[in-house]
Parts: C-alpha cells; sequence; structure tokens
C-alpha cells in the first residue's frame, strides 16, 4: 500500500520476491552452466572442466536426430500459429463487444477448447482424420491442435483489452465520415495494438512449447518439444544442456527480430 | 447488415477453429469411447464394455484420487505464491515501468523448453545434487536425502516451478486495474491493511484468481509427461495411465478414461465459473 516510508512488510515482500525470482531461474541457470561442461563430466555438479564439446558432439555426432529440422518446422509452426491467433482474436474480439446469437455458446467451447486435456484434444484430431483416411501433418493437423489451444487464450486477453476501449471514439470517426476500413485501421487497431502483442507473444511461445498437443496430431515429422522428449529417454550427457542453451538463445533471437520488425513496421506508421 | 449480425460475421472463424479442433475432438473422444476393441483393432460400435473396465478397477479410482491430490496442492501453492509476487508488483514497486520490467523478469524462463527446465531440477534434487551437497556440507544431514528426487515432491516442486506464471499474470492484470483511490478511500476510513487486503483487494482481484484457478488445475490435470519423469514412474495421474493406453493402442478405454476426466475437469471450472462470471468481469 502507499506507505511513506518502506516499512518492514516492503522488505520482507522483496525478499519473497528475491526468492521467487531464483526459484524460477535457478534450474535455467544450472542448464546453462552446466551446458559448458567438460568432456569427461555428467549431467550433475560439480564441472569437471570447461569446454564446448558438447555443442560440437550436436552438430557432429548422429545421435540426436535432425535436431535442426525439428527446431525450424517448431518455429514456422508457432510463427504461423501466432499470425493466425492474433487475427481471428482481434475480430473474434471485436465481435464479443455485443452479444450475438451463439455468442454464450462460442464463449463455453472457448473455455471447453482451453481447459480439455492437450492429449485428448490431440487423440480426437487424431482419430478423425484417421477416419476421414487423412495423414496427419504438422501444417495441418499440428496446427489445428495448437489453435485450439492458443485461440482461448487470445480471446481471453481480447476480452480483458476491449473492457478498457472506449466505443465513442470509433463513433467520432465514424461521424467524421471515415469509411469501416478506415476506422478499424485508423481508430481501432493502433488503440488495441499493445494488446494484440500479448496475443502474439502467448501464442508463439505456447505453440513453440507445446508438447501434449502435438504428440498425436504431427504425424512422423516432430516438433522441437516431441523432439526433446524423444533424446531424454536415450541421451544422458550434458548435450541436453547444450540443447536447451542453443534453442533458448535461438527462441529469445527470433523472438528479439520478429518484435523489432513489428516495433520498426508502427513506427514507420506514425 | 444488421450490428448484431455483423458481430456474428467477426467471431465466425474463431467459432470455425474451435467446433473443428476442439468441439469436433471432444465429440470424437466421446464417440470412442463407447466403440469396441477386439485385442487387435478398435471398430465403431456402442458398447459400454470400457466404462464397466474402467470404473470397476480400483486403480481408476487411486489415480483419479492421485491426480485430484496434485492438481489441488499445486493450485494452493501457486496461488499463495502468484498473488504474493502479483501484490508486491502492484502495491509495493512505485514505478510503473520499474513493475512491469519485474514481471517481463518473471516472464523470461518462459522461453526455455519446458522439457528443458523440467529435467533442470535433476542436478539439484539427484542424490549427489545440490541441495544435497549443500545440506551435507553444513552438516544438518549426514545421508543424502532420498526423498528430492522422483517423488510426490519433485513431481510438485516442478508443476510449481513451471505452472505459476499463469496465475501470476492474470491476478497481476487484474490487480493493476484496482483504482488506488478506493484503496485511499478506506485508508482514510480507518480500514487497517489486512482489512483492506480481505474487503478490497482480494474480491476486486477475483476474476484474475478465477482465470489463474482454471489455468493451473488444467494445465496438472492434463499433464501425462511430468509426472511420469519426475516421479520416476513411480506415480501415475489419470492422463499418463491413458497414455499407456493409447501407446498400446487401447484407444477406446483410454477414451472412456478420459470421458471420466473431462466430466471432472469441467465441474471444477463450472464451480469456479459460478463463483466468478469471468465473461462479464472480463466484459466490464
Amino acid at each position: 500500500m502507499e506507505t511513506q516510508r518502506k516499512g518492514l512488510a516492503f522488505w520482507l515482500l522483496t525478499a519473497f520476491f528475491a526468492l521467487f525470482v531464483l526459484f524460477l531461474y535457478g534450474p535455467m541457470i544450472a542448464v546453462f552452466i552446466l551446458s559448458f561442461q567438460g568432456p569427461g563430466g555428467g549431467m550433475t555438479f560439480p564441472m569437471r572442466g570447461v569446454s564446448l564439446h558438447w555443442f560440437a558432439d550436436l552438430f557432429s555426432s548422429t545421435r540426436y536426430g535432425d535436431l535442426g529440422d525439428a527446431f525450424w518446422r517448431s518455429i514456422a509452426l508457432s510463427l504461423l500459429v501466432m499470425l493466425i491467433t492474433v487475427v481471428v482474436s482481434f475480430f473474434a474480439g471485436l465481435g464479443f463487444r455485443r452479444r450475438f446469437w451463439g455468442s454464450g455458446a462460442l464463449f463455453y467451447l472457448a473455455i471447453v477448447s482451453l481447459v480439455m486435456p492437450g492429449i485428448l484434444t490431440g487423440l480426437g484430431i487424431g482419430t478423425i482424420f484417421q477416419s476421414l483416411g487423412l495423414r496427419t501433418s504438422w501444417l495441418v493437423s499440428g496446427l489445428g491442435a495448437h489453435l485450439s489451444w492458443t485461440l482461448p487464450f487470445g480471446l481471453l486477453i481480447m476480452f480483458a483489452v476491449l473492457n478498457r476501449f472506449n466505443g465513442s471514439w470509433e463513433e467520432a470517426a465514424r461521424d467524421a465520415g471515415a469509411r469501416p476500413g478506415q476506422v478499424l485501421w485508423m481508430v481501432t487497431l493502433p488503440i488495441v495494438f499493445p494488446g494484440l502483442i500479448a496475443v502474439a507473444l502467448f501464442g508463439l511461445t505456447l505453440s513453440y512449447d507445446e508438447y501434449p498437443r502435438s504428440l498425436l496430431t504431427v504425424g512422423t515429422r516432430n516438433t522441437l518439444p516431441i523432439h526433446i522428449a524423444n533424446l531424454t529417454a536415450n541421451v544422458t550427457t550434458p548435450a541436453l544442456y547444450a540443447i536447451g542453451t542453443l534453442t533458448t538463445l535461438l527462441s529469445l533471437l527470433v523472438i528479439a527480430l520478429s518484435f523489432g520488425a513489428i516495433s520498426l513496421a508502427t513506427r514507420k506508421r506514425k | 447488415m444488421t450490428r448484431a449480425r455483423a458481430a456474428q460475421l467477426l467471431a465466425t472463424p474463431m467459432a470455425a477453429l474451435l467446433v473443428a479442433f476442439a468441439g469436433a475432438p471432444l465429440i470424437m473422444v466421446v464417440a470412442l469411447s463407447f466403440w469396441s476393441f477386439d485385442g487387435l483393432e478398435y471398430h465403431p460400435d456402442f458398447t459400454l464394455a470400457n466404462y464397466v473396465e474402467v470404473f470397476s478397477s480400483s486403480s481408476t479410482w487411486m489415480i483419479l484420487l492421485n491426480t485430484v491430490k496434485y492438481a489441488l496442492i499445486t493450485w494452493v501453492l501457486t496461488l499463495l505464491i502468484g498473488f504474493t509476487v502479483a501484490y508486491y508488483l502492484v502495491f509495493h514497486v512505485r514505478k510503473l515501468a520499474f513493475q512491469i520490467g519485474l514481471f517481463l523478469l518473471c516472464t523470461i524462463p518462459f522461453w526455455t523448453s519446458t522439457v528443458i527446465r523440467m529435467i533442470s531440477w535433476v542436478p539439484f534434487l539427484g542424490k549427489e545434487g545440490l541441495f544435497n551437497s549443500a545440506l551435507l556440507a553444513t552438516g544438518a544431514i549426514d545421508q543424502p536425502l532420498e526423498f528430492l528426487l522422483f517423488s510426490d515432491f519433485a513431481v510438485i516442486l516442478t508443476y510449481v516451478n513451471l505452472f505459476t506464471l499463469f496465475m501470476l499474470a492474470p491476478i497481476f492484470n487484474s490487480m493493476a486495474k484496482i483504482d488506488r483511490n478506493v484503496i485511499e478511500a478506506a485508508l482514510d476510513a480507518g480500514a487497517t491493511h489486512g482489512q483492506i487486503l480481505r474487503d478490497v483487494i482480494i474480491p476486486l482481484s477475483r476474476t484474475g484468481i478465477a482465470l489463474g484457478s482454471i489455468f493451473v488445475l488444467t494445465l496438472v490435470m492434463g499433464d501425462f509427461f511430468i509426472v511420469r519423469v519426475m516421479s520416476g514412474g513411480q506415480s501415475t495421474s489419470v492422463v499418463s495411465a491413458m497414455k499407456n493406453n493409447i501407446d498400446q493402442l487401447y484407444y477406446p478405454q483410454a477414451a472412456a478414461m478420459a470421458v471420466l476426466l473431462i466430466g471432472v475437469v469441467l465441474l471444477l471450472v463450472s464451480l469456479i465459473l459460478r463463483v466468478v462470471d469471468v465473461r462479464s468481469e472480463l466484459a466490464k
């Protein structure tokens, strides 16, 4: 609360927050350090030397399968999921500002989609494809399975964003003679833009990291989380941590690049 | 075109995708639970045999109980931690930029693969792991603690580590929207900090608490991978038992169990939605 001096509560809560951050980052930092384990070292501390041995091993050994392919497949899939989630959630959010026939049912369908255990969504989609004589593939059934997870998130975020949105700005633009397309592009979109970034971030990361929904829907070509989960069964060396370090750095790079591009694009429009 | 019609049209892509990839799969799973299985293949049918098998097995109820136990313990822990952290960020960090920066700090580990973050507990919790070496070095224990890894403890620790963010984010969002004047008014009227927490902040954060609870409960109840790896195969949840059935292509049995699980999950979620009307709260 707005206490003037920083009391005991403040320091206790600060300590609690610091512990929480340590709890979140601890495992990640351990992974990062252990990925530079020396050639003779194991999966736990202590470090037996420092080396790039396990990174080199990833590229030279065939033990790890087509890791690079799986990574790029996951990136492509998550970017596609992000794009569709942003566009579809944006329009649905606008639609949900008034009650229409079926809006209640659609809301509950979104909730069901959100809470349904992922592997069941996958089982259902997989069986439907099989019954129809279609082959599951990451770009069709896999994409659909991921959307069943990201779209409800997108819709909920749009609800939260649009409730702070004042409809009279759109009215004013309309009164001033703007066409519906102009209102959308020049008034609505810029105002809800930060919310759309949140939807995009959620869509990207939820899809990139999705395991249970992918398992029965991606077909013969695995995405990264499945590939890594499969590797954990056979690989018991720090190479696993090297994969973790590498994929984290690459995904941070992809996120930085995509949001750099977005902010560049918006700066140009202004 | 009427406005309601236009609104409906805007929501049509969402409706079409969700019907195809959530509604239809759900119906498919329910239908599958009535199919018959002859030991080799499954056929479209209408039999209750799968349900009889699932419901008559005592292990089903043990597993369900175990899953609910995991879900409730994780829910309580993530709620306490998530609420406290959100409260700290919103009411004790003065500058908005700092507030958002600290919040983003909590989201960064989210970019690392869940599988890797789970595995990374092993060097901490193992027999020769960091915790045990530290405790041995201080002389607090003279034998390594065995319960740290491959146990219920490890499973719940991993759940809390991975899922607290799903609780923190919605609570942070709804707390940040609380009008400071309301709290000032309560202070002026002589309310204590405890009263303000109980009568102002918690009620006004209820949308975030409800959403976070839905996320965490369903994530835990839908998990099969974490429980399998972190318990060292000693413990099972409903979905991990189901996963075994799926691996052996016993799809109909898996589906019957799934219907049971979906029933429990939907019951919990509708209880939460009955307490907090998330849709109209969010649209306020």
